[in-house]
């Protein structure tokens, strides 16, 4: 097997090489006895279940039940738990958009996202472009996303860098009282949750 | 989490520290671009086990506090063309910190 070619600019042949060798060191863990084929089957689709419905159903609640927000704006994980949504050990932080004050999360470091509660992240949020360019430019990045926020307007990025995992809640659209939660929750999208995008 | 002989928390929120200027081999998970720059405690996280121990097989303990520090943007990057009140908010372990005036 080649030595890892360099990547330093996100090229060559780094995305196959790695490939080869998570798919060497899972046949060599099969092999061994240290688990099994169909439990790796069932990781993944476990996984590919979870999507981003159920924090977009935390975030409907929020809006309507003031106290629920400020327990999942106090304790993320103990507000998923509420709901009876499972999601094993991860360490949650909801963090709230205001008039004052944006937030975006990346992990510039690799892709660390909460998936126990939303599932897998999109390819974008795994990209070194991304990573690299959100701390450094988040205006700009966001604006490509479409997201055009004032001057007035505070951008926090907020760097997934060791246990925290974060899901944003973001601004309820004008306009939308008297909507029930299911209503609510069908109106937030993934990428409001990471906050690259406004309702 | 708190493990049961984690170390003991040395900064609150609202505390102003600067993380080392350093470069040590290894795994690591505080990232380059906060390195010698100061910021406010956002919150205590809690003590988790020290990645770059983990890294290796190690058990990472005793646990170290963990704190959620904010940098603002333009400290970070001379020339940052945002507005003043940008930051980027990064979990920074303990040993990376240290009192900043």
């Amino acid at each position: 097997m080649n030595a890892p070619p360099d990547n330093a600019t996100g090229s060559g042949d780094a995305r196959g090489y790695y490939r080869r060798m998570q798919a060497a060191v899972e046949a060599l863990l099969i092999l061994k006895g240290v688990m099994s084929a169909e439990e790796v089957q069932r990781e993944v689709q476990i996984m590919a279940a979870r999507t981003y419905e159920r924090g977009a159903r935390m975030v409907a609640r929020a809006w309507v039940d003031p106290a629920y927000k400020e327990r999942m704006l106090a304790n993320g994980k103990a507000a998923c738990a509420e709901l009876q949504i499972e999601v094993g050990p991860m360490h949650l932080i909801v963090l709230e958009n205001t008039a004052r004050v944006h937030n975006v999360v990346v992990c510039t470091l690799c892709s660390c996202y909460p998936r126990f509660l939303l599932g897998i992240p999109p390819d974008w949020y795994k990209s070194r472009e991304y990573r690299s360019r959100v701390v450094r430019e988040p205006r700009k990045v966001l604006e490509e996303f479409g997201t055009r926020l004032p001057a007035d307007v505070d951008i926090r990025v907020h760097d997934s860098s060791a246990d925290m995992r974060y899901m944003i809640m973001p601004l309820r659209p004008a306009g939308t009282e008297g909507l029930d939660q299911a209503r609510l929750a069908a109106m937030i999208t993934r990428d409001g949750l990471i906050g690259t995008a406004l309702l | 989490m708190q493990a049961a002989e984690a170390v003991r928390a040395r900064f609150r929120a609202g505390d102003r520290v600067r993380v080392r200027a350093a470069t040590p081999p290894g795994h690591v998970r505080t990232p380059h671009y906060c390195r010698g720059h100061a910021g406010v405690v956002e919150r205590v996280c809690g003590a988790f086990p020290n990645p770059e121990e983990l890294a290796y097989g190690r058990a990472g303990e005793p646990a170290l506090p963990l704190y959620r520090v904010r940098f603002a943007s333009r400290e970070l990057w001379a020339d940052y063309a945002g507005s003043p009140g940008d930051a980027v908010e990064i979990e920074i372990f303990q040993n990376w910190l240290e009192p900043a005036n």
